[in-house]
């Protein structure tokens, strides 16, 4: 038991074989109009929820995914449908992506009734079983041990179902993170484990918070391969989680994968994130922009035409209306129900 | 039915009810190889194998966590924390996780888990191993918490917690695995929020739970032969918390005593006699006493310690004062 002697698999950015990942060539132009309209609808998505804060439709805390479309739609892409996911605070695009009904999302962050989470949870623990999407949790790290716990479960029942479990570079620093690595692999769990490493835990930047800022090594001590990749590039990061998830499924052993990204955002909707970074950084990263790179690349492959692309934004924005007239429509729970669910009725 | 120990006694309700249900299983520091760290789950290894009684690693907020995942699917998971004070170092997990999974998740998914512990002073282990810290878990809405003081109750509260589709503290105490009671064989189940009168009085109503029960039975029992009928309740189930049980024994006794292993101040005899205030003002004729455990972290010397810890002798002149007699 746990006596192996795995090679630590590494795939830097600069190994990354990059071009067979951005080679249009290897997807059908499905999947290619797939991940760019998941992607977008991210953004637009997005944009919009930070409007409808503005305009106290949404409160509390209120965590953004902009920037972060590739590693979003690249990892969950790779996703079976009987697999589990779990999320940190930061889940919005992830939930949208997964095909929760973007109505219920948006339904939840304003509070409504008809939120996925009934009102109860709010921006940070959307949920819905029926997608496998086991919530998001307000907890750095809290999350991890609960994604291991799912995995323990399909291991106990002997299923092939693989569990996804994502979280933020501040998360590595964390006990948990390591206790729940640690069991993970001492027992041979179907974990996949994804860092979005964003740069920053909400303004203390990974090299400030880390002593290892490769985060990708973090699993290495306990035996977990580690991976590192674009994540600004949706087919590298697709790329990668496919191969990695059906491993996953395959050893039933965990994995680790870092996907290097930023959000464009502040932390949350009352940082406006300059405190602590440059203009400059800023503007360097926003030129690798995931749905903006990706839509070029699109265009100069012919894939489709920039007619194409305008009646998919048409689409994408139809989508993010229909979810914000969902939600308005929505009553808020009913105050007299305030008790319910605290403790759950015994079958 | 059989005389056996709390010990048997919850051992008895794990296996009747890993038998009858294949997704309950066992997991926590040394509950297989080692049989234990107070023996309840000695035999259960060689009994349902490797898959079902699971050893872990010193990590308690992490297994805590992974129990609550794997009951976040549906699975039953019985976790042995090897005494309560370590509870407070998966509290996240715990307070912060499994108690909240139906709330905020909008009653979505649910946490069938149960977190065994054994708790309480008077083995001189000093300042981190005595607690019980019930109060801290029975402060938080979305856990169900327990503490069964007799062999009977621990059989019956402890099959109820397993099929109960909430996290549940079950709080056990390390002075009670040897002692003996008579218990039902077979299916017998405690339903939680029920207090239990473990003896019938008129004078005054005392009121406990875990070890303190045994120690206001001996004070009852010492106050009998001075002509003092003591009705001695025990709560069984702390969250929720069978307050109607309670205020019929005030209104009947118009007396009320309360006694509690831990610190006096702000615990469960702080709640169950706000309950009371509330409930029963009128039918008090004296102040509620409070007899709950010295103020400090438990110290090692003998003599110290046996201090901390209420005794019957505390509890009998507990009585008398609010007696005035």
């Amino acid at each position: 038991m746990g006596q192996s002697q795995k090679p630590t698999d590494r795939i830097s950015d600069a190994e990354l074989p990059v071009r067979e990942a951005g080679d249009l060539g290897n997807y059908e132009n499905d999947q290619l109009l797939d991940f760019y309209a998941s992607m977008l609808f991210v953004r637009r998505f997005e944009e919009r929820v930070a409007e409808m804060y503005l305009r106290a439709k949404i409160g509390g805390y209120c965590h953004l995914n902009i920037g972060e479309e590739a590693t979003v739609v690249g990892t969950l892409k790779a996703l079976r449908e009987d697999d589990y996911f779990f999320g940190s605070y930061r889940t919005h695009g992830f939930a949208i992506v997964r095909d929760l009904a973007p109505g219920a999302v948006m339904a939840e962050l304003f509070g409504k009734r008809d939120g996925c989470a009934r009102g109860r949870g709010g921006s940070m623990h959307l949920v819905d079983p029926d997608r496998r999407f086991m919530g998001g949790y307000g907890i750095v790290g809290g999350s991890i041990p609960l994604s291991t716990g799912v995995a323990f479960a399909s291991k106990y029942r002997s299923t092939d179902e693989i569990v996804m479990s994502v979280f933020g570079d501040g998360a590595t620093n964390i006990g948990a993170f390591h206790e729940a690595l640690n069991m993970a692999s001492l027992w041979k769990l179907p974990n996949l484990f994804i860092c979005t490493n964003n740069q920053y835990g909400m303004g203390t930047s990974v090299a400030r918070a880390s002593a290892v800022t490769e985060l990708w090594k973090k699993g290495v001590a306990y035996d977990i391969p580690g991976y590192k990749v674009n994540g600004m590039d949706v087919l590298a990061v697709y790329q990668l989680t496919k191969k990695l998830v059906e491993e996953v499924r395959r050893t039933k052993e965990p994995i680790f994968v870092e996907c290097v990204t930023y959000r464009y955002r502040g932390h949350s909707m009352a940082d406006a994130g300059k405190n602590y970074r440059t203009d400059e950084e800023m503007a360097a990263w926003r030129k690798r922009d995931p749905v903006e790179n990706f839509r070029k690349r699109l265009l100069e492959g012919e894939i489709f035409t920039q007619k194409d692309a305008d009646a998919i934004e048409e689409e994408v924005l139809a989508k993010v209306q229909d979810a914000v007239d969902y939600a308005e429509a929505s009553p808020f729970p009913d105050v007299a129900d305030l008790q319910q669910f605290v403790y759950a009725e015994n079958a | 039915m059989a005389e056996i120990t709390y010990r048997e006694a919850l051992r008895d309700a794990l296996i009747e009810e890993m038998d009858q249900d294949p997704d309950v299983f066992i997991m926590g520091e040394e509950v297989g190889v080692f049989q234990g760290a107070y023996k309840v789950t000695e035999g259960l290894l060689d009994r349902f194998g490797e898959k079902r009684v699971v050893d872990t690693p010193i990590a308690e907020e992490g297994f805590i966590g992974i129990g609550a995942g794997a009951a976040m699917t549906g699975l039953r998971p019985v976790v042995e924390l090897m005494t309560i004070n370590f509870g407070m170092v998966a509290m996240d997990q715990i307070a912060n996780h499994a108690a909240k999974i139906s709330y905020m998740f909008g009653g979505r998914l649910k946490c069938p888990m149960v977190i065994r512990a054994p708790g309480g002073g008077g083995q001189q282990l000093t300042a981190q191993h005595s607690h019980s810290l019930d109060v801290w878990f029975a402060y938080i809405p979305g856990l169900k918490v327990v503490a069964p003081a007799v062999p009977a109750d621990a059989k019956g509260m402890l099959k109820t917690a397993i099929r109960d589709d909430n996290p549940v503290m079950f709080l056990e105490h390390l002075w009670l695995y040897n002692t003996k009671g008579v218990v039902p064989e077979g299916e017998h189940t405690v339903p939680f929020g029920e207090a239990d009168v473990k003896r019938v009085g008129s004078d005054v109503t005392l009121i406990a739970h875990s070890r303190m029960v045994l120690f206001a039975l001996q004070a009852a029992a010492q106050l009998s032969e001075e002509g003092i009928s003591v009705e001695v309740i025990d709560l069984r189930s702390i969250r929720p918390l069978d307050a109607e049980t309670l205020v019929h024994s005030v209104q009947k006794t118009n007396h009320c005593v309360i006694a509690e292993e831990e610190h006096r101040s702000f615990g469960v005899n702080a709640e169950v006699a706000a309950t009371i205030y509330e409930e029963a003002f009128d039918y008090l004729d004296a102040p509620i006493e409070r007899v709950g455990g010295v103020e400090v972290p438990m110290p090692y010397s003998k003599p110290l310690e046996q201090e901390v810890i209420p005794s019957p002798a505390k509890i009998v002149d507990a009585v008398k004062r609010t007696l005035g007699s």
